[in-house]
């Protein structure tokens, strides 16, 4: 944590974060064992603020997806607070998983009204926003499609279109295009960009890739294993909205560097 | 024959797509023998066992009371064909409602045992009990006890074919998408919620699955309570007929009437498996047929 700053490291950032941006979640001291002496995690610090895209970028096993499930009150910490700013109210949250985890008996509309459903709201009632939301995932033809009908990307689309339909405060995705193939995998990461401009959402984004990271985030958490941890934060003050020519230029080659130090600066302490 | 000409035809043209188009005339050729040959193959089969067993009891000079011609046996068909009708619609009403208690007991028994571990502690093992233990050595205490002979049946019947619908529908309902449980959890989803909107759906494949079989078995049930009850009072069912030809010697009724039985089970099993096709053919892996 207190490790020499980098170009691009907290204090820059965090003064650029405080001003205006009201906070969405606050993470501190939190702390995750499993059984006797796993340490998925310990004493993690995380600000989200409105409007944040945060990358969590690290080695398998340092804990990104035990961060995520933690956010998300699957189960609960060991120790330390996460605290949502006003509490937290079922909508708030928006989840996209590595598989489309998609409901194979329904319809993709019938899908995205899931969170709406699961609240009471008819279909009919929740009908305009979800198409809404399918329509900007470029999805709005396929309502009435099953699932199986789909492409692996398509299905990653409808399960975006899923976690945002609500308008959550935050969404969590963990490694969601991991599983697709590098031309689909870029496409999404511009059509994601293009989805926060719009709507502006805020974001923690699991990723094994630093590219990735560095195209999509404003800040990137750099963690490490055993324990799981974070080492280091950056920020990528690069404006939004970034399209195809921003991952050709010096300053995302500039980034890239960065965070592939601060990466391996992470696999070396894990060795 | 003409498929294999067909087939020949295609390939002629230019020279590196040609070799393409061969390879996939002839895996198309191969599809539909395939098709065809699995209907007719069966039927040869069947044709040339009759037309062998013709021969045989003509050839020996076989008395028909040992072992009657198919001639015979389709006599007996035609000629009891009233009795015979009546035997089977008794079995066959008992077969269904049988069907239809296993699939309430079955299913609701796991989606009991499912929301409650006590429960299921308390009582999968007598269902494991019931199952195990040959329905044969149950029925006749069953009809010392029951004194409507239909009831008995239905007991009998109901006690062979529940388990597989319990045991595959509670499987189905823990084999929910990790994943998804998590989404319902995040969601905020009740119990019953996840219950009617995630785990019933996901159990549906598992639970057809076991409907399937219990329709056989719920057959084979109904059969044995009949050899047990004999007859009185409800007219008799095929099984009955069976042994009460056994008795006269009336080899041809016997085999007519097992005939019934047979065609009865294959019914009830094509029956199923359509109702089956027709709720999973949207959605489901088993039903989708892949254009490959
Ligand atoms: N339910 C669990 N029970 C026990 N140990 C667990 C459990 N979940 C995670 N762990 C352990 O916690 C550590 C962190 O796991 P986690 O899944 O958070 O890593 P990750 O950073 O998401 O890795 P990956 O990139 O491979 O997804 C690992 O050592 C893992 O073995
Ligand atoms: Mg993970």
């Amino acid at each position: 944590m207190t490790a020499q700053p980098a170009p691009h490291s907290r204090p820059q950032h965090a003064a650029r974060a405080v001003s205006g941006r009201s906070r969405v979640l606050t993470m501190s001291g939190v702390d995750k064992v499993f059984g006797a002496d796993v340490v998925a995690l310990e004493g993690m610090e995380l600000e989200v603020r409105e409007g944040d895209f945060i990358s969590l970028l690290g080695p398998s096993g340092c804990g990104k997806s035990t961060a995520l499930r933690l956010i998300a009150d699957l189960m609960p910490p060991t120790a330390g607070r996460i605290e949502w700013q006003g509490g937290f109210h079922p909508g708030d949250l928006g989840v996209v998983f590595q598989e489309p985890t998609l409901m194979p008996w329904a319809t993709v509309a019938q899908n995205v009204w899931l969170p709406f459903r699961l609240r009471g709201k008819s279909f009919a009632a929740a009908r305009d926003e979800v198409k809404e939301a399918l329509d900007l995932v470029g999805l709005g033809r396929f309502m009435n499609a099953y699932p199986r009908e789909l492409s692996g990307g398509m299905k990653m689309r409808v399960s975006i279109a899923r976690a945002m339909v609500t308008h959550p405060r935050l969404i969590l995705m963990d490694e969601p295009f991991a599983a697709l193939d590098e031309i689909t995998r870029f496409k999404l990461n511009n059509d994601l960009l293009q989805l926060k401009a719009r709507i502006g959402c805020t974001v923690i984004f699991v990723t094994h890739s630093v590219f990735e990271s560095v195209f999509l985030s404003d800040r990137i958490v750099v963690m490490a294993a055993r324990p799981g941890r974070v080492i280091r934060e950056l920020g990528v003050d690069e404006p939004y909205p970034r399209d195809e020519d921003f991952r050709t230029s010096a300053d995302y080659a500039a980034h890239c560097r960065a965070a592939s130090a601060a990466l391996h600066e992470a696999m070396g302490d894990a060795a | 024959m003409s498929i294999a000409e067909d087939a020949r035809h295609v390939p002629d043209g230019n020279a590196p797509p040609a070799q393409i188009d061969a390879e996939e005339a002839r895996r198309a050729r191969t599809r539909r023998i395939e098709r065809i040959a699995r209907w007719t193959l069966p039927a040869l089969v069947m044709v040339l066992a009759i037309w062998g067993w013709h021969r045989v009891v003509t050839v020996n000079e076989i008395p028909h009371y040992i072992l009657p011609g198919p001639g015979l046996v389709w006599e007996s068909l035609v000629n009891d064909r009233a009795m015979l009708m009546d035997a089977a619609w008794l079995t066959f009403r008992i077969t269904f409602m049988a069907l239809i208690l296993a699939v309430l007991g079955g299913a609701g028994l796991a989606i009991l045992f499912n929301q409650s571990r006590m429960l299921e502690m308390s009582f999968y093992p007598y269902a494991v009990i019931l199952q195990v233990t040959p329905v044969v050595a149950i029925a006749p205490l069953i009809f010392i006890y029951v004194e409507s002979k239909i009831a008995g049946m239905l007991i009998c019947a109901w006690i062979v074919a529940f388990f597989p619908v319990l045991s595959s529908t509670t499987l189905g309902l823990n084999s929910v998408d990790h994943n998804l449980r998590d989404l319902f959890k995040i969601y905020r989803a009740s119990r019953w919620q996840r219950l009617v909107h995630l785990q019933l759906p996901s159990a549906l494949p598992y639970f057809l699955g076991g409907l399937r079989i219990a329709g056989g078995l719920s057959l084979i049930g109904a059969v044995v309570a009949e050899l047990v009850a004999g007859t009185g009072g409800i007219g008799s069912g095929l099984a009955f007929r069976i042994q009460e030809a056994g008795y006269r010697l009336n080899i041809a009724r016997m085999f007519a009437a097992l005939s019934l039985v047979a065609a009865m089970g294959v019914f009830i099993f094509a029956a199923l498996s359509l109702v089956s096709h027709l709720l999973l053919r949207k959605w489901h892996e088993s039903a989708v047929k892949r254009e490959t």
